[in-house]
Protein backbone atom coordinates (compact mmCIF):
# COMPACT_ATOMS: atom_id res chain seq x y z
CA UNK A 1 0.00 0.00 0.00
CA UNK A 2 1.27 3.36 -0.71
CA UNK A 3 0.49 6.86 1.05
CA UNK A 4 -2.73 8.73 -0.56
CA UNK A 5 -0.19 10.83 -1.68
CA UNK A 6 0.23 11.00 -5.96
CA UNK A 7 3.15 12.06 -8.03
CA UNK A 8 1.60 14.90 -8.93
CA UNK A 9 0.44 15.92 -5.59
CA UNK A 10 4.04 15.65 -4.78
CA UNK A 11 4.53 18.60 -7.40
CA UNK A 12 2.31 21.08 -5.99
CA UNK A 13 3.16 21.12 -2.94
CA UNK A 14 6.22 23.60 -2.05
CA UNK A 15 9.55 21.73 -2.20
CA UNK A 16 13.24 23.12 -1.92
CA UNK A 17 15.07 23.13 -4.72
CA UNK A 18 18.78 23.66 -3.78
CA UNK A 19 21.97 22.04 -5.68
CA UNK A 20 24.72 21.87 -2.67
CA UNK A 21 28.30 22.50 -4.07
CA UNK A 22 29.47 19.25 -2.76
CA UNK A 23 32.10 18.62 -4.97
CA UNK A 24 35.18 16.29 -3.39
CA UNK A 25 38.68 16.11 -4.57
CA UNK A 26 39.34 12.56 -3.35
CA UNK A 27 42.96 11.25 -2.57
CA UNK A 28 43.82 8.44 -4.44
CA UNK A 29 47.03 7.46 -1.54
CA UNK A 30 49.70 5.99 -1.69
CA UNK A 31 48.81 2.49 -3.06
CA UNK A 32 45.57 3.81 -5.45
CA UNK A 33 48.04 6.16 -6.67
CA UNK A 34 50.78 3.29 -8.28
CA UNK A 35 47.54 1.33 -9.59
CA UNK A 36 46.40 4.22 -11.60
CA UNK A 37 49.91 4.90 -13.11
CA UNK A 38 49.97 1.12 -13.25
CA UNK A 39 46.87 1.64 -15.04
CA UNK A 40 48.05 4.00 -17.48
CA UNK A 41 51.05 1.65 -18.37
CA UNK A 42 48.61 -1.13 -19.10
CA UNK A 43 49.66 -2.64 -15.94
CA UNK A 44 47.39 -3.95 -13.21
CA UNK A 45 49.23 -3.66 -9.61
CA UNK A 46 48.87 -5.30 -6.54
CA UNK A 47 50.74 -5.48 -3.10
CA UNK A 48 52.09 -8.42 -1.19
CA UNK A 49 52.04 -8.95 2.78
CA UNK A 50 55.28 -10.26 3.70
CA UNK A 51 54.18 -12.07 6.45
CA UNK A 52 50.76 -13.97 5.41
CA UNK A 53 51.51 -13.64 1.39
CA UNK A 54 47.83 -12.29 0.92
CA UNK A 55 48.24 -10.34 -2.31
CA UNK A 56 45.69 -7.08 -2.31
CA UNK A 57 44.56 -5.82 -5.75
CA UNK A 58 43.96 -2.69 -5.98
CA UNK A 59 46.91 -2.39 -3.91
CA UNK A 60 46.88 -1.64 0.15
CA UNK A 61 49.93 -0.55 2.19
CA UNK A 62 48.80 -2.83 5.08
CA UNK A 63 47.36 -6.23 5.83
CA UNK A 64 44.31 -6.11 7.36
CA UNK A 65 45.01 -9.42 8.63
CA UNK A 66 48.60 -9.27 9.84
CA UNK A 67 48.01 -5.38 10.52
CA UNK A 68 51.40 -5.20 9.34
CA UNK A 69 52.91 -3.22 5.86
CA UNK A 70 52.55 -4.76 2.99
CA UNK A 71 56.13 -4.67 1.52
CA UNK A 72 56.16 -5.70 -2.48
CA UNK A 73 54.70 -4.00 -5.24
CA UNK A 74 53.59 -6.74 -7.54
CA UNK A 75 52.17 -7.25 -11.55
CA UNK A 76 48.90 -9.78 -11.11
CA UNK A 77 47.76 -10.93 -14.91
CA UNK A 78 44.99 -8.80 -16.83
CA UNK A 79 43.31 -12.58 -16.70
CA UNK A 80 41.32 -13.88 -14.71
CA UNK A 81 37.76 -15.89 -13.97
CA UNK A 82 34.32 -14.28 -14.02
CA UNK A 83 32.72 -14.49 -10.41
CA UNK A 84 29.49 -12.98 -10.88
CA UNK A 85 28.16 -10.54 -13.88
CA UNK A 86 24.80 -9.11 -14.00
CA UNK A 87 22.78 -6.49 -16.69
CA UNK A 88 21.86 -3.33 -15.41
CA UNK A 89 18.23 -1.83 -16.85
CA UNK A 90 18.17 1.36 -14.29
CA UNK A 91 20.83 3.78 -14.25
CA UNK A 92 22.68 4.85 -10.95
CA UNK A 93 19.58 7.47 -10.23
CA UNK A 94 17.10 4.69 -11.08
CA UNK A 95 15.93 5.36 -14.56
CA UNK A 96 15.38 3.29 -17.45
CA UNK A 97 17.84 2.02 -20.07
CA UNK A 98 17.41 0.93 -23.06
CA UNK A 99 20.57 -0.85 -23.76
CA UNK A 100 21.85 -2.77 -20.25
CA UNK A 101 25.13 -2.15 -18.92
CA UNK A 102 26.67 -5.69 -17.90
CA UNK A 103 29.30 -5.24 -14.90
CA UNK A 104 30.67 -7.99 -12.83
CA UNK A 105 33.58 -9.28 -10.36
CA UNK A 106 37.02 -10.59 -11.71
CA UNK A 107 39.21 -13.05 -9.97
CA UNK A 108 42.51 -12.30 -11.17
CA UNK A 109 45.32 -14.82 -11.91
CA UNK A 110 47.55 -16.03 -9.78
CA UNK A 111 44.76 -16.88 -7.54
CA UNK A 112 42.50 -20.31 -6.82
CA UNK A 113 39.10 -21.10 -7.28
CA UNK A 114 39.37 -22.20 -3.28
CA UNK A 115 40.51 -18.59 -2.31
CA UNK A 116 37.62 -16.94 -0.11
CA UNK A 117 39.61 -13.69 -0.81
CA UNK A 118 41.85 -13.26 -3.47
CA UNK A 119 43.05 -10.13 -6.03
CA UNK A 120 39.51 -8.97 -7.52
CA UNK A 121 38.13 -6.20 -9.66
CA UNK A 122 34.78 -5.03 -10.28
CA UNK A 123 34.49 -3.77 -13.91
CA UNK A 124 32.19 -3.61 -17.18
CA UNK A 125 32.40 -7.13 -19.19
CA UNK A 126 31.80 -6.96 -22.63
CA UNK A 127 28.85 -9.75 -23.53
CA UNK A 128 25.53 -10.00 -24.18
CA UNK A 129 22.46 -10.16 -21.85
CA UNK A 130 22.00 -13.51 -22.96
CA UNK A 131 25.79 -14.64 -21.87
CA UNK A 132 24.57 -13.10 -18.41
CA UNK A 133 20.55 -14.49 -18.32
CA UNK A 134 22.28 -17.88 -19.71
CA UNK A 135 25.36 -17.67 -16.54
CA UNK A 136 26.76 -18.72 -19.51
CA UNK A 137 29.59 -15.53 -19.25
CA UNK A 138 29.94 -16.86 -15.22
CA UNK A 139 33.22 -18.98 -14.60
CA UNK A 140 34.27 -17.88 -17.99
CA UNK A 141 37.97 -16.69 -18.35
CA UNK A 142 38.73 -13.20 -19.61
CA UNK A 143 41.01 -10.31 -20.35
CA UNK A 144 41.29 -6.92 -20.24
CA UNK A 145 40.48 -4.99 -23.10
CA UNK A 146 42.80 -1.73 -22.49
CA UNK A 147 42.05 1.73 -24.35
CA UNK A 148 44.80 2.81 -26.37
CA UNK A 149 47.51 4.31 -24.62
CA UNK A 150 47.09 7.42 -25.85
CA UNK A 151 43.80 7.75 -24.30
CA UNK A 152 44.57 6.16 -21.01
CA UNK A 153 44.39 8.76 -18.14
CA UNK A 154 45.20 7.02 -15.29
CA UNK A 155 41.86 5.58 -14.14
CA UNK A 156 40.01 2.28 -13.37
CA UNK A 157 37.91 3.88 -17.23
CA UNK A 158 41.74 2.92 -18.48
CA UNK A 159 39.97 -0.58 -18.98
CA UNK A 160 37.11 -0.32 -21.57
CA UNK A 161 36.18 -3.46 -20.00
CA UNK A 162 36.86 -7.59 -19.86
CA UNK A 163 36.55 -9.73 -22.22
CA UNK A 164 36.51 -13.78 -22.84
CA UNK A 165 39.25 -14.90 -24.71
CA UNK B 1 34.65 -16.20 22.52
CA UNK B 2 34.01 -17.09 26.29
CA UNK B 3 30.86 -17.98 27.38
CA UNK B 4 31.39 -17.26 30.94
CA UNK B 5 30.78 -13.40 30.19
CA UNK B 6 29.91 -11.07 33.23
CA UNK B 7 26.99 -8.74 32.64
CA UNK B 8 23.57 -8.40 34.15
CA UNK B 9 20.37 -10.09 32.45
CA UNK B 10 18.52 -7.63 30.47
CA UNK B 11 14.56 -8.47 29.20
CA UNK B 12 12.47 -6.52 26.84
CA UNK B 13 9.42 -5.54 27.57
CA UNK B 14 7.91 -3.41 25.59
CA UNK B 15 7.97 -2.58 21.56
CA UNK B 16 6.20 -0.24 19.91
CA UNK B 17 5.60 0.44 16.00
CA UNK B 18 4.48 2.85 13.30
CA UNK B 19 2.77 0.98 10.50
CA UNK B 20 5.17 1.17 7.65
CA UNK B 21 4.29 2.91 4.39
CA UNK B 22 5.55 4.95 1.46
CA UNK B 23 5.61 9.02 2.00
CA UNK B 24 4.18 9.28 5.10
CA UNK B 25 2.79 12.78 5.91
CA UNK B 26 4.33 12.36 9.55
CA UNK B 27 7.67 13.86 10.08
CA UNK B 28 10.86 11.35 11.16
CA UNK B 29 10.31 12.93 14.91
CA UNK B 30 6.39 12.26 15.19
CA UNK B 31 7.14 8.56 13.55
CA UNK B 32 9.68 8.20 16.29
CA UNK B 33 7.41 9.69 19.04
CA UNK B 34 4.45 7.34 17.83
CA UNK B 35 6.57 4.33 18.35
CA UNK B 36 8.28 4.94 21.44
CA UNK B 37 5.07 5.85 22.75
CA UNK B 38 3.72 2.67 21.98
CA UNK B 39 6.82 1.05 23.41
CA UNK B 40 6.10 2.92 26.83
CA UNK B 41 2.49 1.98 27.38
CA UNK B 42 3.47 -1.87 26.64
CA UNK B 43 6.30 -1.62 29.22
CA UNK B 44 3.81 0.30 31.62
CA UNK B 45 6.75 3.22 31.86
CA UNK B 46 6.94 6.61 31.33
CA UNK B 47 9.88 8.93 29.96
CA UNK B 48 10.70 9.79 33.46
CA UNK B 49 11.44 6.42 34.04
CA UNK B 50 13.77 5.99 31.39
CA UNK B 51 17.34 5.85 32.03
CA UNK B 52 19.10 5.96 28.72
CA UNK B 53 17.87 6.01 25.14
CA UNK B 54 19.65 4.76 22.30
CA UNK B 55 18.80 5.59 18.33
CA UNK B 56 19.47 3.95 15.41
CA UNK B 57 19.06 5.68 11.72
CA UNK B 58 21.28 4.66 8.40
CA UNK B 59 22.24 7.73 6.16
CA UNK B 60 21.26 10.77 6.95
CA UNK B 61 20.46 11.15 3.24
CA UNK B 62 17.75 9.42 3.16
CA UNK B 63 15.69 12.07 5.33
CA UNK B 64 17.44 14.55 4.36
CA UNK B 65 18.87 16.04 7.47
CA UNK B 66 22.04 16.05 8.78
CA UNK B 67 22.95 14.84 12.58
CA UNK B 68 19.74 12.63 12.87
CA UNK B 69 20.35 11.08 16.35
CA UNK B 70 20.41 14.36 17.80
CA UNK B 71 17.25 15.54 15.26
CA UNK B 72 15.57 12.83 16.63
CA UNK B 73 15.76 12.92 19.87
CA UNK B 74 12.67 14.79 21.27
CA UNK B 75 10.92 12.30 19.39
CA UNK B 76 12.85 9.40 20.80
CA UNK B 77 12.43 10.90 24.17
CA UNK B 78 16.19 11.57 24.96
CA UNK B 79 16.22 14.89 26.07
CA UNK B 80 18.37 15.49 29.29
CA UNK B 81 19.23 11.55 29.19
CA UNK B 82 22.48 10.14 28.04
CA UNK B 83 21.59 9.38 23.93
CA UNK B 84 24.12 7.54 21.72
CA UNK B 85 23.35 6.80 17.87
CA UNK B 86 24.27 3.47 16.40
CA UNK B 87 24.89 2.88 12.61
CA UNK B 88 26.42 -0.07 11.00
CA UNK B 89 24.19 0.02 7.53
CA UNK B 90 21.80 -1.50 7.21
CA UNK B 91 22.15 -3.85 10.23
CA UNK B 92 21.35 -0.79 12.44
CA UNK B 93 18.00 -2.11 13.42
CA UNK B 94 19.59 -5.15 15.11
CA UNK B 95 22.36 -2.94 15.88
CA UNK B 96 20.18 -0.55 17.98
CA UNK B 97 18.91 -3.28 20.25
CA UNK B 98 22.15 -4.76 20.80
CA UNK B 99 23.17 -1.36 22.06
CA UNK B 100 19.97 -1.01 23.82
CA UNK B 101 21.07 -4.37 25.93
CA UNK B 102 24.83 -3.22 26.40
CA UNK B 103 23.39 -0.48 28.16
CA UNK B 104 21.93 -2.32 30.20
CA UNK B 105 24.00 -5.53 30.76
CA UNK B 106 26.69 -3.49 31.23
CA UNK B 107 25.07 -2.29 34.86
CA UNK B 108 25.04 1.67 33.16
CA UNK B 109 21.21 1.89 33.18
CA UNK B 110 18.32 0.34 34.58
CA UNK B 111 15.32 1.20 31.64
CA UNK B 112 16.63 1.74 28.15
CA UNK B 113 14.61 3.05 25.44
CA UNK B 114 15.55 2.07 21.99
CA UNK B 115 14.38 3.59 18.78
CA UNK B 116 14.86 2.99 15.07
CA UNK B 117 13.71 5.55 12.07
CA UNK B 118 13.97 5.55 8.28
CA UNK B 119 11.87 7.83 5.88
CA UNK B 120 13.14 6.64 2.79
CA UNK B 121 10.52 8.75 0.31
CA UNK B 122 11.89 12.50 0.73
CA UNK B 123 14.92 11.94 -1.75
CA UNK B 124 14.70 13.14 -5.44
CA UNK B 125 14.56 12.09 -7.91
CA UNK B 126 14.85 8.70 -6.10
CA UNK B 127 16.56 7.01 -2.84
CA UNK B 128 18.96 4.91 -5.11
CA UNK B 129 20.73 8.11 -6.37
CA UNK B 130 21.34 8.49 -2.10
CA UNK B 131 23.77 5.27 -2.68
CA UNK B 132 26.15 7.20 -4.58
CA UNK B 133 28.69 8.15 -2.01
CA UNK B 134 29.08 4.45 -0.72
CA UNK B 135 31.50 3.28 -3.50
CA UNK B 136 35.37 3.03 -3.36
CA UNK B 137 35.64 6.56 -5.24
CA UNK B 138 38.51 5.78 -6.91
CA UNK B 139 38.39 1.88 -8.26
CA UNK B 140 34.39 2.22 -8.07
CA UNK B 141 33.03 5.09 -8.53
CA UNK B 142 34.36 5.95 -12.05
CA UNK B 143 31.97 3.30 -13.43
CA UNK B 144 28.60 4.83 -12.01
CA UNK B 145 27.40 2.09 -9.49
CA UNK B 146 23.75 2.07 -8.44
CA UNK B 147 23.49 -0.06 -5.46
CA UNK B 148 21.14 -3.07 -7.20
CA UNK B 149 24.09 -4.06 -9.15
CA UNK B 150 25.84 -5.47 -5.69
CA UNK B 151 22.86 -6.96 -5.00
CA UNK B 152 22.59 -8.51 -8.13
CA UNK B 153 25.66 -9.95 -7.75
CA UNK B 154 25.97 -11.17 -4.71
CA UNK B 155 22.51 -13.09 -5.62
CA UNK B 156 23.78 -14.16 -9.33
CA UNK B 157 26.94 -15.72 -7.41
CA UNK B 158 24.88 -17.31 -4.82
CA UNK B 159 22.84 -18.28 -7.92
CA UNK B 160 26.04 -20.31 -9.69
CA UNK B 161 27.78 -21.43 -7.21
CA UNK B 162 24.62 -23.60 -5.32
CA UNK B 163 22.76 -23.96 -8.47
CA UNK B 164 19.63 -22.44 -7.80
CA UNK B 165 16.92 -20.76 -9.96
CA UNK B 166 15.02 -17.45 -9.83
CA UNK B 167 12.03 -19.75 -9.46
CA UNK B 168 12.95 -20.87 -6.23
CA UNK B 169 14.38 -17.89 -5.02
CA UNK B 170 10.98 -15.85 -6.04
CA UNK B 171 9.39 -18.40 -3.17
CA UNK B 172 10.87 -16.59 -0.13
CA UNK B 173 8.74 -13.44 -1.85
CA UNK B 174 6.08 -14.98 -2.33
CA UNK B 175 5.83 -16.88 1.43
CA UNK B 176 6.97 -13.23 3.00
CA UNK B 177 4.06 -11.11 1.14
CA UNK B 178 1.42 -13.49 2.42
CA UNK B 179 2.92 -13.60 6.17
CA UNK B 180 2.53 -10.06 5.36
CA UNK B 181 -1.15 -9.92 5.47
CA UNK B 182 -1.25 -11.11 8.89
CA UNK B 183 0.81 -7.94 10.24
CA UNK B 184 -1.65 -4.80 10.35
CA UNK B 185 1.90 -3.10 10.12
CA UNK B 186 2.49 -4.11 6.63
CA UNK B 187 2.71 -1.78 3.68
CA UNK B 188 2.84 -4.63 1.17
CA UNK B 189 1.64 -8.03 2.14
CA UNK B 190 -0.75 -10.05 0.07
CA UNK B 191 -0.85 -13.11 -2.18
CA UNK B 192 1.77 -13.33 -5.23
CA UNK B 193 2.54 -16.06 -7.00
CA UNK B 194 6.22 -16.91 -8.40
CA UNK B 195 5.07 -16.10 -11.99
CA UNK B 196 4.10 -12.40 -10.74
CA UNK B 197 8.17 -11.98 -9.40
CA UNK B 198 9.07 -13.47 -12.92
CA UNK B 199 7.16 -11.11 -15.05
CA UNK B 200 7.75 -8.15 -12.75
CA UNK B 201 10.04 -5.39 -13.97
CA UNK B 202 13.63 -6.16 -14.87
CA UNK B 203 15.76 -3.83 -12.62
CA UNK B 204 19.36 -5.40 -12.21
CA UNK B 205 19.75 -8.94 -14.53
CA UNK B 206 18.83 -11.66 -11.67
CA UNK B 207 17.44 -8.58 -9.76
CA UNK B 208 13.17 -7.89 -10.57
CA UNK B 209 11.10 -5.42 -9.00
CA UNK B 210 9.10 -8.34 -6.96
CA UNK B 211 12.52 -9.54 -5.85
CA UNK B 212 13.25 -6.35 -3.81
CA UNK B 213 11.58 -4.40 -0.51
CA UNK B 214 9.74 -1.27 -0.97
CA UNK B 215 10.37 1.87 -0.56
CA UNK B 216 9.08 2.83 3.01
CA UNK B 217 9.03 4.84 5.91
CA UNK B 218 8.26 3.98 9.59
CA UNK B 219 9.52 4.13 12.84
CA UNK B 220 10.16 0.98 15.83
CA UNK B 221 11.23 1.31 19.21
CA UNK B 222 11.81 -1.04 22.24
CA UNK B 223 12.17 -1.11 26.27
CA UNK B 224 15.04 -2.67 27.73
CA UNK B 225 15.27 -3.58 31.23
CA UNK B 226 17.41 -5.25 34.10
CA UNK B 227 16.07 -8.58 34.59
CA UNK B 228 16.39 -8.08 38.41
CA UNK B 229 13.41 -5.81 38.24
CA UNK B 230 11.61 -6.71 34.79
CA UNK B 231 9.12 -8.57 36.42
CA UNK B 232 7.83 -5.69 38.44
CA UNK B 233 6.33 -4.38 35.05
CA UNK B 234 5.65 -7.93 33.38
CA UNK B 235 4.65 -11.31 33.91
CA UNK B 236 6.18 -12.69 30.81
CA UNK B 237 9.82 -10.85 29.98
CA UNK B 238 11.49 -11.69 27.09
CA UNK B 239 15.51 -12.22 27.55
CA UNK B 240 18.28 -11.09 25.53
CA UNK B 241 20.62 -14.35 25.66
CA UNK B 242 23.02 -13.48 22.86
CA UNK B 243 24.50 -10.81 20.20
CA UNK B 244 26.73 -10.70 17.97
CA UNK B 245 28.03 -8.36 14.92
CA UNK B 246 31.12 -8.25 12.98
CA UNK B 247 32.17 -5.93 9.83
CA UNK B 248 34.15 -7.56 6.95
CA UNK B 249 35.92 -5.16 4.49
CA UNK B 250 34.82 -3.26 1.77
CA UNK B 251 36.58 -4.87 -0.84
CA UNK B 252 33.64 -7.17 -1.93
CA UNK B 253 35.29 -7.74 -5.64
CA UNK B 254 37.65 -9.76 -3.88
CA UNK B 255 35.83 -11.28 -1.83
CA UNK B 256 33.28 -14.95 -2.25
CA UNK B 257 29.94 -13.54 -2.22
CA UNK B 258 28.65 -16.92 -2.43
CA UNK B 259 28.33 -17.25 1.45
CA UNK B 260 28.22 -14.99 3.87
CA UNK B 261 31.40 -15.30 6.23
CA UNK B 262 30.94 -12.05 8.30
CA UNK B 263 27.38 -13.40 9.31
CA UNK B 264 28.48 -16.71 10.23
CA UNK B 265 31.05 -14.86 12.39
CA UNK B 266 28.25 -13.14 14.21
CA UNK B 267 26.34 -15.76 14.73
CA UNK B 268 28.63 -17.93 16.34
CA UNK B 269 29.31 -14.92 18.66
CA UNK B 270 25.47 -14.79 19.66
CA UNK B 271 24.81 -18.59 20.06
CA UNK B 272 28.02 -18.74 22.62
CA UNK B 273 26.54 -16.05 24.46
CA UNK B 274 23.19 -17.76 24.24
CA UNK B 275 24.59 -21.25 24.35
CA UNK B 276 23.23 -22.34 21.73
CA UNK B 277 25.41 -25.58 20.19
CA UNK B 278 22.74 -27.39 17.14
CA UNK B 279 21.26 -23.93 15.81
CA UNK B 280 18.58 -25.87 13.53
CA UNK B 281 17.29 -28.01 16.50
CA UNK B 282 17.59 -25.37 19.35
CA UNK B 283 15.88 -22.33 17.73
CA UNK B 284 12.19 -22.25 16.92
CA UNK B 285 11.21 -19.32 14.92
CA UNK B 286 13.77 -16.60 13.05
CA UNK B 287 13.54 -13.31 11.10
CA UNK B 288 16.33 -12.90 8.76
CA UNK B 289 16.92 -9.89 6.83
CA UNK B 290 15.34 -9.71 3.48
CA UNK B 291 15.72 -6.61 1.71
CA UNK B 292 15.74 -8.90 -1.35
CA UNK B 293 14.58 -12.09 -1.68
CA UNK B 294 17.64 -14.49 -1.93
CA UNK B 295 18.86 -12.36 1.07
CA UNK B 296 16.68 -14.39 3.25
CA UNK B 297 17.96 -17.90 1.99
CA UNK B 298 21.58 -16.61 1.74
CA UNK B 299 21.20 -15.28 5.82
CA UNK B 300 19.46 -18.72 6.72
CA UNK B 301 22.41 -20.19 5.19
CA UNK B 302 25.34 -17.79 7.31
CA UNK B 303 22.95 -18.52 10.56
CA UNK B 304 23.62 -21.80 10.31
CA UNK B 305 19.89 -22.78 9.61
CA UNK B 306 20.39 -24.30 6.38
CA UNK B 307 23.69 -25.88 5.11
CA UNK B 308 25.40 -24.01 2.41
CA UNK B 309 23.37 -24.03 -0.77
CA UNK B 310 20.30 -26.11 1.25
CA UNK B 311 18.31 -23.34 2.08
CA UNK B 312 15.80 -23.08 -1.10
CA UNK B 313 15.19 -27.05 -1.29
CA UNK B 314 14.14 -26.52 2.66
CA UNK B 315 11.99 -23.23 1.83
CA UNK B 316 10.49 -25.22 -1.17
CA UNK B 317 9.64 -28.23 1.28
CA UNK B 318 7.81 -25.71 3.43
CA UNK B 319 10.09 -25.84 6.51
CA UNK B 320 10.33 -22.04 6.97
CA UNK B 321 6.40 -21.51 6.31
CA UNK B 322 4.60 -20.02 9.31
CA UNK B 323 3.57 -23.57 10.21
CA UNK B 324 7.07 -25.16 9.35
CA UNK B 325 10.09 -26.57 11.53
CA UNK B 326 11.63 -22.88 11.76
CA UNK B 327 9.15 -20.33 10.48
CA UNK B 328 11.36 -17.36 9.12
CA UNK B 329 9.95 -14.19 8.56
CA UNK B 330 6.06 -14.54 10.07
CA UNK B 331 6.25 -11.17 10.07
CA UNK B 332 6.55 -10.86 6.35
CA UNK B 333 9.71 -9.32 6.29
CA UNK B 334 11.10 -6.18 4.92
CA UNK B 335 9.73 -7.91 1.04
CA UNK B 336 6.29 -7.41 2.83
CA UNK B 337 5.97 -5.23 5.61
CA UNK B 338 8.35 -3.01 3.91
CA UNK B 339 12.35 -1.50 4.58
CA UNK B 340 12.78 2.04 6.33
CA UNK B 341 15.78 0.61 7.32
CA UNK B 342 17.11 0.73 10.16
CA UNK B 343 13.02 0.82 11.56
CA UNK B 344 12.82 -2.42 9.46
CA UNK B 345 15.85 -3.86 11.62
CA UNK B 346 14.28 -3.07 14.90
CA UNK B 347 10.59 -4.52 13.35
CA UNK B 348 12.37 -8.11 12.87
CA UNK B 349 13.58 -7.58 16.49
CA UNK B 350 9.91 -6.94 18.07
CA UNK B 351 8.32 -9.65 15.48
CA UNK B 352 10.44 -12.29 17.84
CA UNK B 353 9.50 -10.59 20.90
CA UNK B 354 6.17 -10.81 20.15
CA UNK B 355 6.50 -14.28 18.66
CA UNK B 356 8.07 -15.15 22.22
CA UNK B 357 5.82 -13.33 24.59
CA UNK B 358 2.55 -14.95 22.59
CA UNK B 359 1.05 -11.50 21.44
CA UNK B 360 1.99 -11.45 17.67
CA UNK B 361 -1.22 -11.81 17.33
CA UNK B 362 -2.33 -13.51 13.38
CA UNK B 363 1.30 -13.02 12.60
CA UNK B 364 1.55 -16.29 15.50
CA UNK B 365 3.22 -19.33 14.30
CA UNK B 366 1.76 -22.24 14.42
CA UNK B 367 4.14 -24.22 17.25
CA UNK B 368 5.38 -23.56 20.36
CA UNK B 369 7.99 -21.17 20.45
CA UNK B 370 11.38 -20.39 23.09
CA UNK B 371 14.22 -19.36 20.90
CA UNK B 372 14.01 -16.67 18.71
CA UNK B 373 16.68 -15.20 16.62
CA UNK B 374 16.50 -11.92 14.44
CA UNK B 375 19.09 -11.02 12.28
CA UNK B 376 20.19 -7.91 9.88
CA UNK B 377 22.85 -7.15 7.67
CA UNK B 378 24.55 -4.13 6.06
CA UNK B 379 27.38 -1.80 3.61
CA UNK B 380 29.03 -3.39 1.34
CA UNK B 381 28.24 -7.11 2.00
CA UNK B 382 29.80 -6.50 5.62
CA UNK B 383 27.86 -6.00 8.36
CA UNK B 384 26.44 -8.74 10.35
CA UNK B 385 24.22 -8.43 13.12
CA UNK B 386 22.63 -11.07 15.25
CA UNK B 387 20.13 -11.32 18.46
CA UNK B 388 18.62 -14.26 20.12
CA UNK B 389 15.97 -14.03 22.41
CA UNK B 390 13.97 -17.06 24.79
CA UNK B 391 11.13 -16.13 27.22
ZN1 LIG C 1 49.23 -10.45 5.99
Amino acid sequence: MVHPLKEEEMKEHETVSHKPEAKYSYTAGQALSAFLLGLKQGKIIGRKCPKCGRVYVPPRMYCEDCFYPTSQWIEVQDEGIVMTAVASFISWTRDRLEEPEIVGTIRLFPSSARDYVYPGLFHRICCSFDDVKTMRILGKMVKAKWRPQEKRVGSVDDIECFEVI
Amino acid sequence: MKTNLKYRKVAAIGAGMTQFRRRVLDTPQEMAWEASRKALDEAGLELKDIDCVVIGSAPDAFDGVHMKGEYLAHGAGGIGKPVSRVYVGGATGVMTAISGWYHVASGMCKKVLAVAEEKMSPGRPHPQAVFRYIWDPITEKPLNPNLIWIFAMEMHRYMFVNKVSKEEIALVSVKNKRNASNNPYAQLGGEITVDDVLRSEVLVWPVQLLDVSPVSDGAAAMVFVDGDIARRYTDIPIWVEGVGWTLDNTSWPGRELAYPRYLENAARMAYTIAGIERPQKEIDVVEPYDPFDYKELHHLEGLLLARKGEAPLLLKEGYFDRDGEIPSSPSGGLLGVGNPIAAAGLMKVISIYWQLKGTAGKMQVKKPVHTGVAQAWGDLMQASTVIVMRN
